[in-house]
């Protein structure tokens, strides 16, 4: 029922592809306006503001809050296949590092001579191991715009030959998910061995400059925040664009039954395919992102716990809403940075915790939370059918499986 | 041990007249006397030995090696090692080892005021040389068969101990063919060197197929020997034994790497067995399976605290006591937390890796974060010879009969119990078994606390193998969960193959690929797999496999 509301409005709709998409979207357009006044606010305060100023953030602050939005852009790809598509990736984490390194490299030779070898042409750890000359895969990452076609084409081809392969021959569900953690660890091991080129154990940092700028000025950092900001924000609106648009409409009914789906004469895997592609470079974008901003990547980003707290932040927030991924990134991180830094005995016990109570208490995450208390005490005055429509994708939601 | 008694009777015995105080009488036997005699004659000879000249000492020591006991050898052995020593106001002969002096003849432990108050025997190498020839002369007639072998090893070493007529006689004399074999390595060793050439080849016929290393090493020199003097047709015959030896120690490289891929194959089947309950038949997906290990591991470690002095007993007790520990925590998390999420396999996941993370941090709050020390009993460790260049050890063959065992048992559990079959019967069609009166709830519960349970037995044999710490039961987690996958999840056989087949797999991939790119490989290997057979090995056939 609420989906045919939905497919009249947008077809009924006039007006550019922008107000169609947050038609329906009313805490989307709330997050948005959010977020734009974020990212152009606290790099402005932080650079122009003196230090005293109740009104200045401090780099520390800011550099912290774009920590955040990395993640949450990370969050918003793995909503778009999880909340979206039913396709739960416990091996994400993969692209975001996989862009990570792209960044990495070209911030390794942005360094030149001034590492501790003081050799132009090779990194500090591929002199230490007596290396010669550049791997044939380092070549290209001194220029900018070939590293940021990395960043979107590394994670990109892998999801794309990784998903090819599993969506053909039809692996889904929690076998997907377990191939996805063996492909995570595989690269994990990998990215350890020296002889990959990736600086092993200590993976990339010392980073200098990106661009010709200090990476430590404030200035810079305010950049990187604003850049951050802007990237979940387009992030976003392409995330919302695809869910919003005919597409969407297939992959969440793919999600819902992918048999019948496929019996309706969809292509099933070629939809599952693109967004999961999609899904990786914004991962990737994000990690690329990310790096600059904590001024190291190495191998144990790969680590497959860090690919399932990414589902639990979307867990949290509240599946399959987007802004609810946003939302949930930045309280779980938030909580992370707080409780690591006062309780760091407890921390584990809380998200394993959230784990367990977000699965079992609250299936639409802190973003349902007003719905699902609403339908609780309406419901035993007897539910009527508008008081569960709602504006939002969460109705959708309901009907959904994983 | 009886021999034991025999001797500190005998140095008693000796002894008396020299020490101050009065020791208890210790019980004889009839064939003491001669030994008792012995004895007396190596005393007698050892005081000599302090005033001898070298000239004077090689006599004595001609006439030592003549004494055929066991003291003697000792002595020998101490003497040749330069660690004999007297003590010069009462002549006592004791042995300085690494400045831990004992006193030869009654094996006490003294302690000096002046390193001068002792003086070493000393020993030049002509009587280093006639030494070794006693010793090695002593021990390969000896009665001790295990003597005899050590000896006939340490012969092959140094072949130039015994002279020629002596070996003969040993080789002759010999009862035991495995010794009797060795010798005639000995021997053969010994004729590479020979003038006569047909000797020479009479020595590399003997010599080829056998796998001791200082065989290969003499067959190496003496190559390199004929080599430099151009004779060609002992060079190509060498070579051809060398060829031999090689092909049958790569034989053994492969024999070797299959036991070793067996027993991690068995390390696996133990971990993914319980799994394979959980997983395979419940459909749940466990991600706390590897905690539950971890459990394991650590009840042995508490009940070897318990009883330190019993090692072996303890890791007996120890078995019952992991599987009830995790099989009732396992229990705990069916119905706390699994039961209200059947049916939503992507939720279960989530929920379990977070108890899994709430499990790690308790042990790591409990215990600490550094891995623990789990004791290994003496029968665990110690290591089987099945030719001289491969030896097995005994924990691996114990693992893989254990696993084994594990299986077997829970295979009849399923197959020929009231528990088994109302589980089966709960799987297949859950209203139709609710209406026959089994109660499902407690079947489900039962079910999960025995595979948590069999991953806790596990705990205990993996807890000889590996570290025991917080994060031990992560490394376990991915592993398992590819064997169930790549064996086909349902399916006890497929698991023990999956296992078993990954295991070999991986080890015969280590030599030339590291021990790293062999495991990435593995994982490749699992993914292009599942693409191809996305049910696994063993896939269920029918309407079961749709319930999955």
């Amino acid at each position: 029922m609420t989906m045919n509301k939905e497919i009249t409005t947008a077809q009924e709709i006039k007006g550019g592809p922008l107000t169609r998409m947050l038609l329906n979207d009313a805490a989307g357009r709330k997050l948005l306006i959010i977020l734009a006044l974020m990212s152009v606010l606290i790099p402005l305060s932080n650079v122009l503001l003196p230090e005293g100023s109740f009104f200045h953030v401090s780099t520390y602050t800011m550099t912290l809050l774009g920590k955040y939005l990395c993640y949450a852009l990370l969050a918003v790809s793995v909503d778009l296949i999880w909340g979206y598509c039913g396709i739960l990736s416990l091996g994400h984490g993969a692209f975001f590092t996989l862009g990570g390194y792209a960044m990495g490299m070209y911030l390794m030779r942005q360094i030149g001579d001034r590492g501790v070898y003081s050799n132009p042409e090779l990194p500090d750890f591929m002199v230490f191991l007596n290396w010669t000359e550049l791997p044939w895969y380092w070549l290209g990452f001194d220029q900018f715009w070939f590293a940021m076609v990395m960043v979107i084409a590394a994670p990109g081809i892998l999801a794309f030959v990784f998903g090819a392969l599993a969506f053909r021959s039809r692996v889904t569900g929690v076998y997907f998910s377990i191939i996805t953690q063996a492909l995570t660890y595989a690269l994990l091991l990998a990215f350890f061995r020296n002889d990959m080129g990736f600086g092993g154990n200590n993976g990339l940092t010392d980073f200098k400059d990106i661009l010709g700028f200090d990476l430590q000025a404030d200035s810079t950092r305010a950049t990187l925040f604003f850049a951050s900001g802007l990237a979940l924000i387009l992030g976003y609106l392409i995330s919302r664009f695809i869910v919003t648009s005919k597409l969407g409409r297939v992959l969440v009914a793919i999600r819902d039954s992918e048999s019948r789906a496929r019996f309706m004469g969809y292509r099933v895997e070629s939809y599952k395919l693109f967004v999961f592609v999609v899904s990786a470079m914004m991962a990737g974008v994000a990690g690329a992102l990310y790096v600059p901003q904590v001024g190291i990547i190495n191998p144990g980003e790969f680590a497959p716990i860090n690919s399932i707290e990414m589902i639990i932040w979307v867990a949290v927030g509240g599946r399959g809403t987007l802004y609810g991924a946003v939302i949930g990134a930045v309280l779980v991180n938030y909580a992370k940075t707080y409780f690591t830094g006062a309780f760091a005995e407890l921390w584990l016990f809380m998200l394993g915790g959230l784990f367990v109570l977000s699965t079992l208490y609250l299936p639409k995450g802190v973003v349902g939370l007003w719905a699902q208390l609403k339908e609780k005490y309406s419901s035993s005055g007897g539910s009527g059918p508008d008081e569960n429509s709602s504006s939002d994708d969460s109705a959708v939601i309901e009907e959904g499986r994983t | 041990m009886f021999s034991l008694f025999k001797q500190i009777g005998v140095m008693l015995l000796i002894c008396m007249p020299l020490m101050a105080q009065a020791a208890e009488p210790q019980p004889y036997k009839e064939d003491q006397a001669s030994s008792a005699v012995a004895t007396s004659e190596l005393y007698e000879l050892s005081q000599q030995l302090i005033d001898a000249g070298y000239r004077e000492k090689q006599a004595l020591v001609e006439t030592l090696v003549e004494i055929n006991d066991p003291q003697t050898l000792k002595f020998l052995q101490v003497m040749v090692n330069g660690d004999l020593y007297y003590r010069k106001d009462d002549r006592v002969i004791v042995i300085n080892e690494d400045d831990a002096i004992t006193i030869f003849f009654t094996g006490e432990s003294i302690t000096l005021e002046n390193k001068r108050d002792i003086k070493k025997i000393s020993v030049n190498n002509k009587l280093r040389t006639l030494l070794r020839g006693g010793i090695a002369r002593l021990q390969i007639f000896s009665n001790n068969l295990e003597l005899r072998k050590q000896a006939a090893t340490n012969l092959l070493k140094s072949a130039d101990d015994l002279d020629e007529a002596t070996l003969q006689l040993a080789v002759e004399k010999e009862k035991n063919a495995d010794v009797q074999e060795i010798l005639s390595l000995v021997q053969g060793i010994r004729w590479l060197e020979a003038d006569d050439e047909k000797q020479r080849l009479a020595g590399v016929e003997l010599l080829s197929g056998s796998l001791y290393p200082d065989v290969r090493g003499a067959l190496a020199n003496y190559v390199r020997a004929a080599e430099a003097d151009e004779r060609s047709t002992e060079v190509a015959a060498a070579k051809k034994a060398l060829d031999k030896i090689e092909a049958m120690l790569t034989a053994n490289a492969v024999v070797e790497n299959l036991y070793f891929g067996l027993a991690l194959g068995a390390v696996l089947l133990l971990a993914a067995i319980g799994l394979a309950i959980t997983f395979g038949v419940m459909g749940v997906i466990n991600m706390a399976h590897g905690e539950m290990i971890m459990l394991g591991a650590y009840t042995t470690y508490m009940v070897q605290q318990l009883m330190p002095e019993h090692m072996g007993v303890s890791l007996v007790v120890s078995i019952p006591a992991a599987f009830l520990i995790s099989g009732l925590v396992g229990i705990a998390i069916e119905r706390g937390v699994i039961r209200h999420l059947y049916g939503r396999p992507l939720e279960t996941l989530l929920a379990t890796f977070g108890i899994s993370l709430i499990l790690q941090q308790a042990v790591r709050s409990i215990f600490g974060p550094l891995n623990r020390d789990v004791g290994t009993p003496d029968w665990m460790a110690g290591t089987f010879m099945i030719n001289p260049a491969l030896e097995l050890t005994y924990n691996r063959l114990y693992i893989i009969i254990f696993s084994l065992l594990v299986l077997a048992v829970l295979a009849l559990i399923l197959k020929r119990t009231l528990f088994g079959l109302q589980m089966r019967a709960v799987t297949m069609n859950r209203p139709m078994a609710s209406s026959m009166g089994i109660r499902t709830g407690w079947v489900d519960a039962l079910t999960f606390g025995l595979g948590s349970g069999i991953a806790g037995i596990a705990g205990v044999a993996l807890s000889q193998l590996t570290n025991v710490g917080p994060n031990m039961g992560q490394a376990y987690i991915i592993d398992s969960f590819m064997v169930v996958v790549f064996g086909g999840v349902g399916n006890l056989w497929g698991t023990l193959v999956g296992a078993m087949s990954l295991g070999v797999m991986n080890k015969l991939l280590e030599p030339w690929a590291g021990a790293v790119v062999a495991k990435i490989l593995m994982l490749v290997f699992i993914i292009l797999f599942i693409q191809k057979r996305p049910r696994g090995l063993f896939a269920l056939k029918g309407r079961a496999a749709d319930m999955g």
